[in-house]
């Protein structure tokens, strides 16, 4: 893709998702590159449900999706993976494998059958531009909280997707922890030109890292805008409410 | 206790000796159980992945089938593969009533669901999660499937401890189907049997021994396999 390619990296019309009712409707959602979007909302809004929607874990009942200018059909599996392969979603409840950090690290450059030898240099360059060489040969699931989470996303960016999907990833962190994850974050952002879409109950910490704001209720989108304008008087009533804490449930 | 004591001398006698009948005896046990093992390890853990990645709902009557099966008396076993492989039988053609092969499908027979049903209860516990973050760094079906099985390990060595167990102790099948025929299909159960309608106590006492004590390497070997996995590696 060249440089001057300004469509948006996504591009989602009257998508739904259907269990045994409506759980999420999206008019129209479009995510530009290279910008990092805070979804905030009260729990079962469906902020979960439109990461697995985005990422294609879920596939939307109906509506349009375009990743990159391409329209994804329902049911195309080799177009779902292909699309998949573009970006990473790291859970709320982050499973590493039981495994050392640096394979956990590779595991996504291994299932694109990236050679050997350029794995092992990558992960090492990861491990160093992250700082985090110290828990290379450490277990996967004998890491900390903080610690697991932040291996989780290097693990998601190890393959450079061009969208990254985080779901709550500070949630139950210390203070600590939550500053290394948004340098993480930001880092990403600023030196690997990745979009985020980041799920997060902090609305602080919305406002502290991201450019946009998406703010979901009841399985609907109510406002999507720039974290200036969310969090000033103009934004939505409802929104407002939410962000002042106001909003009962 | 005199007899179990003659026993333990008979045992390593035997052992001592390099007692070819022992020695084929052991060999034919150990080729027998470990290849229906192998075979229902592959079959069942494919079968158990399969199934512990589906929702309870649409497998709920395969996981009845399957649990009653793991419980299945091993003479029904042998003589549902006796019927089978004998001449009026659907495969009676292939002449493998009393050879070691007819062994090892009756042991196949009753390793398959126990490997089966214990895998897919031990995949069912974790395995949509690891299936999930898989596909979301980019898996494919294929090595997000793998994945779930390395990720599994343990449980999935513990049904073939549990299925190795269980066929290397039987005797009821391979008699049925096997014969117990000296030199061709006698295995360390059978030899046992036989043995003790003898009354040659000391003998069958010596060679429960020696299946003991290879029950014992062999579980040992899997059991440090399957706490290899649980070893910190760093």
């Amino acid at each position: 893709m060249s440089m001057t390619d300004n469509r948006p990296l996504l591009e989602m019309t009257g998508i739904n998702k259907v269990f045994h009712k409506e759980v999420l409707r999206i008019e129209s959602l479009s995510l530009d590159k290279g910008l990092i979007y805070g979804v905030i909302g009260p729990s079962g809004a469906g902020k979960s449900t439109l990461l697995r929607i985005i990422n294609l874990l879920t596939p939307p009942t109906r509506g349009t999706y375009r990743f990159m200018g391409e329209a994804f059909e329902n049911g195309n599996d080799r177009e779902r993976l292909r699309i998949q392969r573009e970006m990473a979603l790291v859970f709320q409840r982050t499973l590493l494998f039981r495994e050392s950090v640096r394979h956990n690290i590779a595991y996504g450059l291994k299932a694109r059958r990236v050679p050997r030898k350029d794995i092992e240099k990558r992960v090492d360059e990861l491990l160093a531009y992250l700082g985090m060489e110290g828990l290379a040969h450490r277990r996967g699931d004998t890491l900390s909280g903080g610690e697991a989470q932040r291996v989780a996303i290097a693990r998601a960016v190890a393959f450079e997707p061009k969208l990254l999907l985080l779901d709550e990833p500070t949630a139950n962190l210390d203070p600590r922890n939550i500053a290394l994850i948004e340098d993480m974050i930001l880092s990403m952002k600023r030196d690997k030109g990745i979009t985020v879409v980041m799920v997060t109950h902090n609305v602080f910490q919305a406002k502290r890292i991201a450019d946009e704001v998406i703010f979901i209720d009841e399985g609907r989108i109510v406002e999507t805008g720039p974290v200036e304008r969310v969090f000033s008087s103009e934004a939505h009533v409802k929104t407002r409410a939410y962000v002042e804490g106001r909003m009962i449930y | 206790m005199s007899r179990i004591g003659e026993g333990i001398l008979e045992a390593l006698r035997m052992i001592v000796s390099l007692d070819p009948d022992l020695i084929r005896i052991v060999g034919l046990s150990l080729w027998v159980s470990l290849s229906a093992i192998l075979i229902a390890t592959i079959l069942g853990v494919s079968l158990g992945t399969w199934l512990g990645l589906k929702s309870e709902k649409k497998t709920r009557l395969i996981n009845k089938v399957i649990f009653t099966l793991m419980g299945m008396p091993p003479v029904v076993a042998g003589l549902i593969i006796y019927l089978i492989l004998s001449r009026q039988g659907p495969l009676g053609v292939l002449g493998l009533l009393y050879t070691p092969r007819a062994m090892i499908i009756a042991q196949v027979f009753l390793a398959f669901p126990i490997i089966t049903g214990l895998t897919m209860v031990g995949i069912r516990a974790k395995g949509q999660v690891i299936e999930e973050t898989a596909r979301s760094l980019g898996a494919d079906s294929r090595f997000a499937a793998w994945t779930v099985v390395k990720e599994s390990r343990i449980a999935i060595l513990g049904a073939v401890i549990t299925g190795f167990g269980r066929v290397v102790a039987e005797v009821g099948a391979v008699m049925m189907v096997g014969g117990n025929i000296d030199g061709r299909t006698r295995v360390m159960t059978t030899a046992i049997v036989l043995e003790t309608r003898k009354g040659n106590f000391e003998l069958a006492i010596g060679l429960g021994l020696i299946l003991l004590s290879l029950s014992f390497f062999v579980n040992s070997v899997l059991y440090s396999i399957q706490k290899g996995g649980d070893v910190h590696d760093g």
